[in-house]
């Protein structure tokens, strides 16, 4: 069996798309580079000013001045460019930015999502969370799709949300799932999950077509970078 | 040409209940020997507008730490536990802004614009007590600039004059802070001769900026 965050990572890895702009939320979104396809080059952005951002730079050759979102050490792409925020902001409203991965707390049944505060227990801030969700092409979550045992996709988020746009995927460790104007679709399951086990780790009301294909990914280690 | 200043007289021309824009990610692009006086001049009641609270020991962190900031506005302070401390318990006056939106409204402040109409925030929290515009059947918020007292700007090299050139995530807000404070103290990497800092590279301009604080006794100096 696979850990669940690598199938997550694995699937949503699957929907990068050759020579585009891509935010990549903190935490388990960070690792989906690992496992792009052969073939596919994406330039990552990092909101904190830089396009090209490239994995860890080698022990002793960091840059103080060459971090990610969360502070830490990162490298860069030949041809990357520096961004102050404005700018960095003015690409995610803009429209320039065709990709944002990140994780999420709550979807809900209109695919609205909620992943940046926990009312008197987590108040971290919003960060860029508002402007990517609102202004990035396509927004996908990924995210576990349970919680201490209760679903995380709920009929309607009880935590505030991040946006009132709808999100434009949701890839689980169970699930792939669309929010339409109908509803949520279930368009595809994890390898070796049923339709039924998703249907029971769900809250939310999902539609279910008549054929629902097992993600497309492969159980092997990835080893390259 | 601009006389440099010490750390110690920039500071001392911020008086306690002072604003300040502070430039800075993470502590990444943070005037770290600026934020260190103002720790050790025991600058009190002050306004900070910086996009974060840094992380314990590192950046703003060290002034929250001390208890030297009244308000802050900020886009994201959760790797600083000690800020979301003093906000539960109401020592500190926090406001949360979305981290473009907070870009704008600077930038809105330092170029002369009356504010600046943007989706994100529609239909969350943040959109409590704010007007709402409809251009062409899309709705926007509108959101008011932003200004500071002073403005203490982390720069790559600086010119004699003052023309300031940024590296790479370094930038970050410093470039749009830098136009909207009455006083800009620009706190160089290293200073160079004049013409050294090629036209294009300059980001931003020296009439912008009042003070060069003088080079450091480290060369390397990043707060750690």
């Amino acid at each position: 069996m696979m850990d669940d965050k690598v199938v997550i990572a694995k699937r949503v890895a699957l929907e990068l798309e050759d020579g585009t702009l891509v935010n990549l939320g903190i935490g388990l979104p960070t690792t989906v580079p690992k496992y792009l396809p052969a073939g596919i080059e994406v330039y990552f952005q990092s909101e904190n000013g830089i396009i090209g951002m490239a994995a860890n730079p080698e022990e002793g050759m960091e840059n103080l001045a060459l971090t990610d979102a969360g502070g830490g050490f990162v490298a860069a792409i030949p041809g990357a460019c520096s961004l102050d925020s404005s700018l960095s902001f003015g690409l995610i409203r803009g429209g320039h930015l065709a990709l944002t991965v990140l994780g999420g707390m709550q979807v809900d049944e209109q695919g609205l999502l909620a992943n940046w505060m926990i009312p008197g227990k987590m108040v971290p801030g919003m960060g860029g969370a508002m402007d990517i969700v609102n202004g990035a092409k396509r927004v996908i979550v990924a995210m576990t799709h349970t919680a201490k045992g209760k679903s995380k996709i709920l009929k309607k988020c009880t935590l505030p949300l991040t946006s009132a746009r709808r999100v434009s995927l949701v890839v689980t460790d169970l699930a792939v799932i669309e929010p339409t104007d109908e509803g949520l679709v279930l368009r595809e399951v994890a390898p070796g999950v049923t339709v039924e086990q998703v249907i029971a780790a769900t809250e939310a009301k999902l539609i279910v077509p008549d054929v629902v294909p097992v993600m497309p990914i492969s159980e092997e280690e990835v080893v390259a970078a | 040409m601009k006389k440099s200043i010490s750390c110690a007289d920039a500071v001392e021309m911020i008086p306690d209940g002072a604003s300040i824009m502070l430039g800075g990610f993470m502590g990444v692009g943070s005037p770290h020997r600026l934020i260190d006086e103002l720790v050790k001049q025991n600058k009190r009641d002050l306004t900070v507008y910086c996009n974060d609270a840094g992380r314990p020991g590192f950046g703003l962190a060290k002034l929250i730490a001390t208890k030297q900031v009244k308000k802050l506005y900020a886009t994201h302070i959760g790797l600083n536990p000690e800020c979301q401390r003093q906000m539960v318990s109401g020592e500190m006056e926090v406001e949360l802004i979305p981290q473009g939106t907070f870009a704008e409204q600077i930038r809105a402040g330092g170029y002369g614009l009356g504010g600046i109409l943007t989706a994100t925030g529609i239909g969350t929290v943040v959109e409590e007590g704010k007007q709402k515009v409809e251009v062409d059947g899309k709705a926007y918020l509108l959101e008011k600039p932003l200004r500071a007292d002073f403005a203490l700007i982390r720069a790559y090299r600086a010119d004699y004059r003052g023309n300031l050139e940024y590296m790479l995530t370094a930038r970050n807000f410093n470039q749009v802070m830098a136009m909207a404070a009455d006083k800009v103290i620009a706190e160089p990497h290293i200073i160079v001769p004049v013409g050294v800092i090629p036209p294009d590279s300059v980001g931003t301009p020296f009439v912008c900026v009042h003070h060069i604080v003088e080079r450091g006794q480290f060369f390397d100096y990043d707060g750690r």
